[in-house]
């Protein structure tokens, strides 16, 4: 298990209205957020978290064409240069029949690519622990977590920040 | 929260759920121990997969010779059940990934089995291409590997060889897709779970935390292989049928083929999507995740489906007609007339005929109908694909080499045990991951539940 050496005081809301609600808050005060956890994707959490559009499509395309290139040139070095063959009277440049391949290849290395970078930057992988503030994160509840490592002076801030807006509990951890 | 939702909407989730119902719910079937019913149907599957493992064994051993082919017809119940299993795993894909470029909300009740039944079906389809291979030792041969044979590489322009592509490709992402999809669902199981438990599903689950930028990551993830398996799903059946099309047999050689094959498999994709679902809904009490209203989803999308197919068949009936062409004439008529009468028939019946009861919202509704039919519909399904691949084969250009296909018991044996596979893996999953998405089924919650629209909706202010 990986450990983040991280102070972290966290508070717990019941529903995504009221998480998003105490997020416009938290804006307001200038309070800044280490994370927010929910049991699913949120929408509307983006823009209020300041989070920049992914950019993984943009890495899918750039794995797609790769696939794409390579399909379509490994082919036509075969039957062009390294082993002609003449079948069924097609020129050995049958760039035609040559696409369903190269489309199979642009998707699968397009899908791998992709997958791959998505657990790679997300720290992810077959047996990671990542730390885990509260178990019932991936069930009904929504978290809202803020970095105390080296404010203290803070605490006090985001605790009365979480009592004024409704969250049901409050804990710290250290993760 | 701020979403509109049209008063037309039905609910979709019934039973006043909160997301800890759900949770509990849809995490009970892999925590409790299974019930008799699951006991029963996995000793029933694992005894026809050990038939299987007996059949491929022998196939091995004798060699396909053990199988009814010959000279005249090359391909018989083996390539049947390829494309028949193929077809099936195509709701999957479809549910998953066209639903949601749609955002059709009805398809996050079923796509979590729907998907895992794409990847049983595709396991299940490639096993016979690969043992009618023969030297199934040397199947890695597909493969463009460097070799010491030349090195001498693949025959690129044989839709035998796009079909290789296609199934691995095809296999692969929709894998992946599953798994993406299933992590964060570990990740709730895991949450609950202790020991052992934990330890499995800590694995399976990645480290999954529920971050808000590993959800948007996640998102933009899923709709990228959404768009990525659409066009692969719809090119898979398509270059399946090229494996035909491309031919220069008479009925087989036709343009109508990709689209109708596509069609077809999309039909009896949703048909067996239906025939899983009725009686997991019942055994895991999910009943209230996959509703009435699903079942009635999905029996439109079969009698849209079965009506293009019927179309295609009517209008193969007609351009052969037109064509002028006596050898696709014959090939037409033999096909309604010849030796398999028996099999257009039944194709004819379960294909064209049976959907069309589904015009009545009675039947579309009805458990006991549509279990019916989505049976009917896969038996005339597997008689489609053996119409097109017997009958044709079996009246080819030398009237001299005529010949009557029926398959030995080793054939009949290895469809049955294909069917053991199948159904062993698909009760693994329903013991193993959660059967319905549970994190996707929350994000619709408040625009699905029966709590907030719908007839039983509670009168509160929507925004």
């Amino acid at each position: 298990m990986k450990t983040l050496n991280k102070e972290v005081l966290f508070g717990l809301y019941n529903d995504e209205t009221e998480l998003l609600s105490a997020i416009k808050q938290a804006n307001d005060k200038h309070l800044e957020i280490m994370d927010v956890f929910t049991p699913f994707p949120v929408h509307g959490l983006d823009p209020l978290l300041g989070l920049k559009e992914s950019r993984l499509h943009i890495a899918g395309f750039i794995y797609g064409a790769t696939g794409t290139l390579i399909a379509f040139l490994f082919m036509t070095w075969v039957f062009v240069s390294d082993w002609p063959i003449i079948f069924g009277g097609k020129p050995f440049f049958a760039a035609p029949s040559f696409i369903p391949v190269t489309f199979e290849f642009t998707v699968l290395l397009s899908a791998i690519g992709m997958t791959v970078t998505f657990y790679t930057i997300c720290g992810m992988g077959p047996g990671v622990v990542n730390p885990i503030l509260d178990s019932r994160i991936t069930d009904n509840k929504f978290c809202i977590a803020f970095d105390v490592t080296h404010g203290k002076e803070n605490e006090n801030d985001y605790r009365s920040f979480f009592t004024n807006t409704g969250a049901s509990e409050v804990h710290s951890k250290n993760i | 929260m701020g979403h509109y939702v049209s008063p037309l909407r039905i609910p979709l989730i019934e039973g006043n759920k909160t997301y800890h119902d759900i949770t509990n719910d849809i995490c009970a079937p892999t925590e409790r121990t299974p019930s008799a019913l699951w006991v029963l149907g996995f000793a029933i599957s694992v005894a026809f997969l050990a038939l299987y493992v007996f059949i491929i064994t022998w196939t091995i051993w004798k060699g396909i010779g053990s199988w009814n082919l010959n000279r005249t017809i090359g391909w018989g119940w083996d390539i049947t059940n390829f494309v028949w299993w193929v077809g099936i795993g195509h709701a999957g894909t479809l549910i998953s990934a066209i639903l949601l470029l749609f955002r059709q909300r009805w398809r996050t009740g079923v796509n979590r089995a729907a998907e895992a039944m794409t990847i049983f079906a595709v396991i299940c389809a490639g096993q016979f291409p690969i043992f009618h291979m023969g030297r199934v030792w040397l199947a890695f041969f597909v493969f463009p590997y460097p070799n010491t044979r030349g090195p001498l590489w693949l025959n690129f322009n044989s839709p035998l060889m796009w079909d290789v592509f296609a199934l691995s490709t095809y296999f692969t992402v929709s894998l992946l897709f599953w798994y993406t999809g299933l992590v964060p669902d570990f990740a709730t199981v895991r949450d609950r779970a202790k020991g052992l438990r934990w330890k499995i599903y800590n694995f399976l689950s990645f480290g999954w935390t529920g971050s808000a930028k590993h959800w948007q990551r996640w998102e933009s993830l899923s709709l990228i292989l959404a768009g990525l398996s659409t066009p692969l799903v719809l090119s898979v059946h398509t270059i399946v049928s090229f494996d035909f099309a491309t031919s220069v047999i008479p009925g087989w050689h036709t343009t109508i083929f990709p689209p109708y094959f596509v069609a077809g498999a999309i039909f009896s994709g949703f048909a067996m999507v239906l025939t899983l679902m009725i009686i997991a809904r019942k055994v895991l009490n999910l009943e209230q995740y996959i509703t009435i209203e699903h079942i009635e989803s999905m029996n439109k999308v079969i009698l849209l489906t079965g009506s293009i197919v019927g179309v295609a068949y009517l209008t193969e009936l007609f351009v052969a007609w037109y064509s002028g062409y006596i050898y696709e004439q014959f090939a037409f008529y033999n096909r309604v007339l010849g030796p398999y009468w028996w099999s257009y028939v039944g194709m004819m019946t379960c294909n064209v005929i049976s959907p069309q009861f589904f015009w009545s919202k009675k039947i579309r509704r009805s458990i006991a109908w549509t279990f019916g039919l989505s049976i009917v519909v896969n038996i005339g399904m597997w008689f489609e694909r053996f119409v097109i691949i017997a009958t044709t084969l079996a009246r080819d250009y030398l009237p001299s080499s005529w010949s009557y296909y029926t398959p030995s018991w080793v054939e009949v044996g290895m469809f049955l045990g294909s069917i053991g596979l199948f159904f062993t893996c698909f009760l693994i999953f329903t013991r193993v991951a959660p059967v319905v998405a549970i994190a996707e089924i929350k994000s619709i919650l408040k625009v699905a539940g029966d709590q907030y629209i719908g007839p039983k909706a509670k009168k509160h202010d929507n925004h």
